[in-house]
C-alpha cells in the first residue's frame, strides 16, 4: 500500500502525542522480569563457543578437530566445511550496506583464509561452557601467516598484500581488471565542479583520518538455535530485526524462511550493530549436528574483536568559497575501510557528506577498501559521522577565513526543500534553517564563554551541523480490540528504544483511547507480517504509520459493526471525543467494544505498508570545551543539541535519543578508537581500554526540540535516533581549535594527539 | 573458567598452610577486583581461592603510639578513605585509595591486593612508596618485612615466595612540616587506568626542601621509586625551578613504553607534568594547606 498523504492530519491539539505515559516495558525492565537473549534455557541445551583466528591475515592450510570431537561432553564441532555455498547474490541486512551472501558466509565462518584476528575458524557445542572452551584448545589449525594490511592507504599502495585475490573493483557498476583491495569506487556528482572552483575566491583543502569505533551496546551478541528433526528451525536472539535474522539465516543455510521462526528477546542496545547475524547461523549448524538446542554468547572481547564497528576512514575535502560566504563547489574523497570483506556503509557516507548545504557544483568520490580488520557494520547514522566530520571541520576553516559566524554561514548555505542532494534527489521539507536558528538563539550560543581559571586551561566554543536521511521500508501492525475495550497492538518492529510506547501512542491518538489501554507486543516471525529491521530511524515513522492506519481500520470496522447492532447506516455514525454516536445511540470506545463482543462481531485492524517519505533529520550542536594544555585532556563544559524531530511523540524519549547520540559522538571525538599493534591485533578489546565516556565525563546535554512536521507522515513524524551522533566530532574539533588554535584532523582527539599537536606547533 | 575451590581460614597460619599445600594454584582472595577479573578472562588459573576477609589480622586497622598506621592487607579502600584519623594523618594515601575504580570497586578493593597484584599502573603503590611504607609478610618460614619500594619485581610479579602472603602494610607517621600527594592521568575521569601516576612526599624547613620522595606509576616494569628526583630536591628551595629539576630527573629515570594507553613520548611528557603537580600538592600540604579538600 503506497501512502501519499500530503499534509499531517493535525499537528497540534493532540491528546496522546506529546505526553509522557509510563512506558509499557518499564515495569518488566526495572523488576528484572524482562527476558534477554542470554536468559534462554531449553531442555538438553548445549553451549557453543567459537575458535577465532589469532592472526590478522593467514591462509588456513588445515584444521584438525578430531581431538576436540573425542573430548567427553562435546556434542558437535563445525568448520567452514559444514556450511553450504550460498551463491553470489547480494543481501541487505539493516543499514550495514549490501554485501554478497557468499562473503557474509565466509565472514561468520572462515573458508580457507583468516581475514582478521578474531575471524571464526571453528565452533564447538558441549554440555557446558568449560567443556566447550577446553575443546577449542584441542582444535589444531595449521596457518600460513601473511603480512597484514591495516589502513586504507597501505591497502591501496602498489604491491600491498592482497586480501581477496578474486576481488575486482566495482567502479560505478563496471568491473575493473586486476587484483586489488579496493572493492568499490562510486561517484556522485551534480553541476560543474571545475566552473564552481573557478568561481571561488578561495579554496580550503584538507585531509582527515578516523579510527573504527564500536557501537558499545552493553548486552553482548547472543543467539540460541534449535534445529528440529522435521527441518524447522527456532531461533532466539536479541537483534534489531528478527525478520532480518530469519532472512539472513535462510540465505546462509539455504532453508526457506517458512521453516525458520525467530523469537525476539529484549535487546540491551544495538545502535546499528545488531542488524546482522553472527552467532545464530553457527548455533543453527551446531544444533543440526548435535540434535540439541545450542546457545552461544560472546564475551566483550569477542564483541569488540569480531563484530562490525564503523569503518576507519581517510577523507579529503576541497571547498571553493566566495568572499560573500557561499560555497561555490565542493569535492570530497572518502576512503572507507570495509574490514576483511567487501560491503560497508560507504553509500550513506557519500550521500550525507555535503547534505547540510545547498550546492550547485559538487562531487563525492567514495572508495571502499579491504583491510585486515573485523568486517565493519552499521553504527548510528552509518557513514555520516565520519564524512560530515570532515566537511564540517573544513567549513569551520572557511568561516574563520571569512571572519563569519559559523551559524550565519550555515544559514546562508542551508539545504532546503527542492535543493538537490549529491545523488540528484531533491531534498524534501526539512528544518535546516529552523534548527540552525535554534542554536543561534540558544542561551548557550548567546552567552559568552567565561575564561578558564588557570593558565594551563584553555577554553573554546564550536558548532557543527549534521544531516541524516532517515529510512522508510516495510512495516506491519495489527490492532485487536478486546472485549474489555483494550487494544492489543501486534507490531513487527523490534523495540530497541521505547518504540512499543511511541507506536502505541500513535494508535491511541487515532483511536481516541488511553495509551495504557493499548497492549503492545512484538510477536515472533510466524505471528505478524514482515517488518524491516529497526534501523535507519524508521520505526516510529514507518511502524508508527502502520499502527495509525491499523487504528483507522479498527474505527471503520467498529462503525460497521455498530451500524449492524444499532440498525443504522454506517454513514450516520460519528466518532468524536471517544464516543460513537448515531441519533439516540451513543457508546464510548469501551462500551462499543463490549456491544460488538456481545454481538459476536470481532474487530482486528491491520496494515502492511512501505512508506517512502521518511523526511530527513537535521541536527545542529554547540560545544564548549576546556583543554588542559599540559595533559591534553579535553573536558566538555557545556553542550547543546538542537534537532528537527518532525513531531515529538514522546518528548523525553526524543531528548534521550538526542542526548544518547551526542554522548556517543563525544566518545568518538575524544577517546574511542580501535588500537591495533604492528601484527594487526586489537589491543584494547576491553571496556577498560576501549574508552567510552562514563557519566562523569559528560555534562548534561541540553536537548532543544525543533518541530518541522514531516508531510510524509500523518502526525508529522520523522526519525530521531541517528542524526544526533553526527555533529559532535566536528563541533568538538572546532571548539578545540577555538581553544588552542590547532586543527586536529585525526579522530579521536585523544590526549596524546593533542600533546603531540601542541609540541609540533611550538616547533614550527 | 571452571569450578574453583574456596577456602575461608580465620588464622594467618592456616592460610599459609593452604597456600603451601596447593602451590601456585592457590591465591589469596581479598576484594577480588583484580583476581576475579583475571580468572574470568583466563589470564590466571586458580584452583583454590583463599578468602582473606575472615582473618582478623588482615582486616584490622591499628594506629600506633608513634602515629604510624598498620592496615590489614584486606582492608577495603572505602574503609581507609572513611577513617577520619587516617584521612587527617595521611591525606596523600587517600589520594590513591579514593580514586581506585569508583565507589563500588572501593567497597571491595584493598591496598594489599593492589600491591600484591603488582601492576606497573597500580595507584596505591606509588603512594605507599612515597610514604615509606613496609609490607609485612607471613610464610612457611615465619614473618618478615620488606619495603614497599622493593616489593614488586616486574609486571605482576613480586618478592612473595611460595606459600607467602601479605599480612599488613605499615605506614610510618609523617614528620612535622611534611606533606604528600598522589595523582594520576587518565583520559576518562573515572573507571580508568593510570597512563602515568606520580606521588611525592616532602619535608620542609621554611621554604627549603629538606628531603623528598618521588614515585612513579606506569612508566617502568614496576611502580618505581625515583631516587634521582629526591637528590635533585634535597636542600633546594620549594620553587618551580626545583620542581623542574626534579621533573627532569624523574623523566630520566622513567622507561615508558607505547601501548594502547599512551605513547612513550606522551608518558614521558606526563612524567614531568605530574611530578611537578605532585610536588606542588605535597608542598601545599606540608605548609598546612589542603589539596582535594584534605
Ligand atoms: C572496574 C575496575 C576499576 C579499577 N580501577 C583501578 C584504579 O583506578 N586503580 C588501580 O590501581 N586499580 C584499579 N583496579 C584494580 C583493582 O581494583 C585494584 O588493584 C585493587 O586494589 C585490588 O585489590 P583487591 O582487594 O580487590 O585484590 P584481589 O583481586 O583480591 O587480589 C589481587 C591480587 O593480589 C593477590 N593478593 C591479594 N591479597 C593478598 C595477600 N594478602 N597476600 C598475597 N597475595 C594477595 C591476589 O591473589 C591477586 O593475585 C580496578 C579494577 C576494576 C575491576
Amino acid at each position: 500500500m503506497a501512502v501519499t498523504r500530503d499534509e499531517p492530519i493535525k499537528t497540534d491539539d493532540f491528546d496522546v502525542i506529546g505526553t509522557s505515559p509510563v512506558r509499557h516495558d518499564g515495569v518488566d525492565k526495572v523488576t528484572g522480569r524482562a527476558l534477554y537473549g542470554a536468559d534462554i534455557h531449553l531442555p538438553g541445551m548445549a553451549h557453543g563457543k567459537v575458535l577465532r583466528s589469532p592472526h590478522a591475515h593467514a591462509v588456513i592450510r588445515a584444521i584438525d578437530t578430531s581431538k576436540a570431537e573425542a573430548l567427553p561432553g562435546v556434542v558437535a564441532v563445525i568448520t567452514g566445511a559444514d556450511f553450504p555455498d550460498p551463491g553470489e547474490h547480494m543481501t541487505q541486512a539493516g543499514e550495514g550496506g549490501a554485501q554478497s551472501i557468499i562473503n557474509k558466509s565466509a565472514d561468520i565462518m572462515a573458508r580457507g583464509k583468516a581475514h582478521y584476528a578474531g575471524h571464526p575458524i571453528a565452533a564447538v557445542a558441549a554440555r557446558d561452557l568449560p567443556t566447550a572452551e577446553a575443546a577449542l584448545a584441542l582444535i589444531e589449525v595449521d596457518y600460513e601467516v601473511l603480512p597484514p594490511v591495516m589502513s586504507a592507504e597501505a591497502a591501496m599502495a602498489a604491491g600491498a598484500p592482497i586480501i581477496m585475490p578474486d576481488l575486482r573493483t566495482d567502479e560505478d557498476g563496471a568491473e575493473l581488471d586486476g587484483e586489488t583491495n579496493v572493492s568499490e569506487h562510486s561517484v556522485a556528482e551534480e553541476g560543474d565542479l571545475a566552473a564552481g572552483f573557478a568561481a571561488a575566491d578561495f579554496i580550503i583543502e584538507t585531509e582527515y583520518f578516523t579510527s573504527p569505533v564500536h557501537q558499545g551496546y552493553i548486552e553482548p551478541m547472543n543467539g540460541t538455535a534449535w534445529w528440529r528433526g522435521d527441518g524447522t528451525l527456532d531461533i532466539w536472539g536479541s537483534s534489531q530485526g528478527h525478520f532480518g535474522i530469519r532472512g539472513e539465516v535462510s540465505e546462509l543455510l539455504l532453508i526457506p524462511v517458512s521453516k525458520i521462526r525467530v523469537m525476539p528477546m529484549e535487546i540491551g542496545g544495538g545502535f546499528g550493530g545488531k542488524t546482522t547475524s553472527y552467532l545464530e547461523p553457527l548455533a543453527a549448524v551446531l544444533s543440526r549436528k548435535s540434535a540439541r538446542p545450542v546457545k552461544m554468547t560472546m564475551t566483550r572481547e569477542e564483541v569488540l574483536k569480531a563484530t562490525g564497528p564503523t569503518p576507519g576512514t581517510r577523507e579529503k575535502v576541497k571547498l571553493g568559497v566566495s568572499n560573500a560566504g557561499k560555497i561555490t563547489a565542493a569535492h570530497v574523497n572518502l576512503y572507507f575501510e570495509a574490514g576483511g570483506f567487501p560491503g560497508s556503509v560507504l553509500g550513506a557516507g557519500v550521500i550525507t557528506a555535503l547534505s547540510p548545504y545547498a550546492l550547485e557544483n559538487m562531487r563525492v568520490d567514495g572508495y571502499e577498501v579491504l583491510v585486515n580488520k573485523t568486517h565493519t557494520g552499521a553504527y548510528r547514522a552509518p557513514g555520516a559521522t565520519m564524512s560530515e566530520y570532515a566537511v564540517e571541520t573544513a567549513v569551520d576553516e572557511a568561516c574563520e577565513r571569512l571572519g563569519m559566524d559559523p551559524t550565519e554561514f550555515r544559514l546562508l548555505n542551508a539545504s532546503q526543500e527542492g535543493d538537490l542532494r549529491v545523488d540528484g534527489l531533491p531534498f524534501p521539507k526539512m528544518g535546516t534553517v529552523e534548527t540552525t536558528r535554534a542554536i543561534q538563539d540558544s542561551a548557550h550560543w548567546r552567552t559568552p564563554l567565561e575564561p578558564a581559571a588557570e593558565p594551563h586551561l584553555r577554553r573554546g566554543r564550536g558548532m557543527a551541523s549534521g544531516y541524516w536521511m532517515n529510512g522508510g521500508g516495510m512495516s506491519s501492525a495489527q490492532a485487536i480490540v478486546n472485549a474489555d475495550g483494550t487494544v492489543t497492538l501486534r507490531e513487527g518492529s523490534m523495540d530497541i528504544g521505547g518504540t512499543r510506547t511511541s507506536i502505541a501512542m500513535q494508535l491511541a491518538e487515532t483511536l481516541g483511547i488511553d495509551v495504557l489501554d493499548v497492549i503492545p507486543v512484538v510477536p515472533d516471525t510466524d505471528s505478524i507480517a514482515f517488518t524491516g529491521v529497526t534501523g535507519g530511524s524508521r520505526t516510529t515513522y514507518a511502524t508508527g504509520m502502520a499502527a495509525q492506519l491499523a487504528a483507522e481500520d479498527v474505527l471503520r470496522q467498529m462503525v460497521a459493526g455498530l451500524a449492524e447492532v444499532w440498525g443504522v447506516a454506517a454513514d450516520d455514525i460519528a466518532y468524536e471525543n471517544s464516543t460513537f454516536a448515531a441519533g439516540d445511540n451513543a457508546a464510548s470506545f469501551k462500551e462499543a467494544a463490549a456491544l460488538l463482543d456481545d454481538a459476536d462481531i470481532l474487530v482486528t485492524g491491520k496494515t502492511s505498508i512501505a512508506p517512502t517519505r521518511p523526511g530527513p533529520a537535521i541536527a545542529v550542536h554547540a560545544a564548549d570545551v576546556e583543554v588542559d594544555i599540559e595533559t591534553g585532556k579535553v573536558q566538555i563544559l557545556r553542550y547543546t543539541a538542537a534537532q528537527d524531530v518532525g513531531t515529538a511523540i514522546y518528548p523525553p524519549y526524543v531528548e534521550g535519543q538526542i542526548q544518547g547520540g551526542a554522548v556517543q559522538g563525544i566518545g568518538w571525538a575524544l577517546n574511542e578508537e580501535y588500537w591495533y599493534d604492528d601484527d594487526g591485533l586489537l589491543r584494547n578489546s576491553t571496556l577498560l581500554d576501549y574508552r567510552m565516556p562514563t557519566a562523569p565525563d559528560v555534562p548534561m546535554i541540553d536537548a532543544v526540540i525543533v518541530e518541522v512536521p514531516n508531510p510524509g507522515h500523518p502526525y508529522g513524524v520523522r526519525g530521531v535516533g541517528e542524526a544526533p551522533i553526527v555533529p559532535p566530532p566536528a563541533a568538538i574539533a572546532n571548539a578545540i581549535y577555538d581553544a588552542i588554535g590547532i586543527r586536529l584532523r585525526t579522530l579521536p582527539m585523544s590526549p596524546p594527539r593533542i600533546i603531540a599537536a601542541l609540541a609540533n606547533n611550538t616547533k614550527e | 573458567m571452571r569450578a574453583i575451590n574456596y577456602a575461608a581460614p580465620t588464622m594467618v597460619e592456616d592460610a599459609v598452610r593452604i597456600l603451601r599445600e596447593n602451590g601456585a594454584g592457590a591465591r589469596i582472595f581479598a576484594g577480588g577486583t583484580d583476581l576475579i577479573v583475571q580468572v574470568r578472562e583466563n589470564t590466571r588459573d586458580v584452583d583454590v581461592m583463599v578468602d582473606a576477609k575472615g582473618i582478623e589480622e588482615l582486616t584490622r586497622v591499628e594506629i600506633g603510639a608513634d602515629g604510624s598506621v598498620t592496615l590489614g592487607a584486606a582492608v577495603p579502600c572505602y574503609q581507609i578513605a572513611g577513617d577520619d584519623a587516617i584521612v587527617a594523618a595521611f591525606p596523600g594515601l587517600i589520594d590513591a585509595a579514593g580514586i581506585i575504580g569508583g565507589t563500588a570497586i572501593q567497597g571491595r578493593a584493598s591496598l594489599g591486593g593492589n600491591l600484591c597484584n603488582s601492576s606497573p599502573a597500580a595507584d596505591g603503590i606509588p603512594a605507599l612508596i612515597v610514604h615509606g611504607a613496609t609490607a609485612n609478610i607471613a610464610g612457611p618460614d615465619g614473618r618478615r618485612s620488606v619495603a614497599v619500594a622493593d616489593f614488586c619485581t616486574g609486571p605482576g610479579t613480586n618478592v612473595l615466595a611460595a606459600g607467602e602472603m601479605l599480612v599488613s602494610l605499615t605506614i610510618p607517621a609523617l614528620v612535622p612540616n611534611s606533606g604528600a600527594h598522589y595523582l594520576r592521568f587518565t583520559p576518562r575521569n573515572e573507571m580508568d587506568i593510570a597512563v602515568v601516576g606520580a606521588g611525592a612526599q616532602v619535608v620542609l624547613d621554611g621554604d627549603t626542601i629538606v628531603s623528598a620522595r618521588i614515585a612513579l606509576g606506569a612508566v617502568a616494569p614496576t611502580p618505581m621509586y625515583a631516587a634521582a628526583a629526591d637528590e635533585a630536591l634535597a636542600g633546594q628551595p620549594a620553587t618551580e625551578e626545583s620542581y623542574e629539576a626534579a621533573a627532569a630527573a624523574a623523566q630520566n629515570a622513567a622507561t615508558p613504553i607505547t601501548d594502547m594507553r599512551g605513547t612513550a613520548d606522551f608518558r614521558n611528557h606526563l612524567v614531568a607534568v605530574l611530578t611537578k603537580r605532585a610536588l606542588r600538592g605535597a608542598v601545599e600540604r606540608a605548609k598546612g594547606g589542603a589539596v582535594n579538600g584534605r
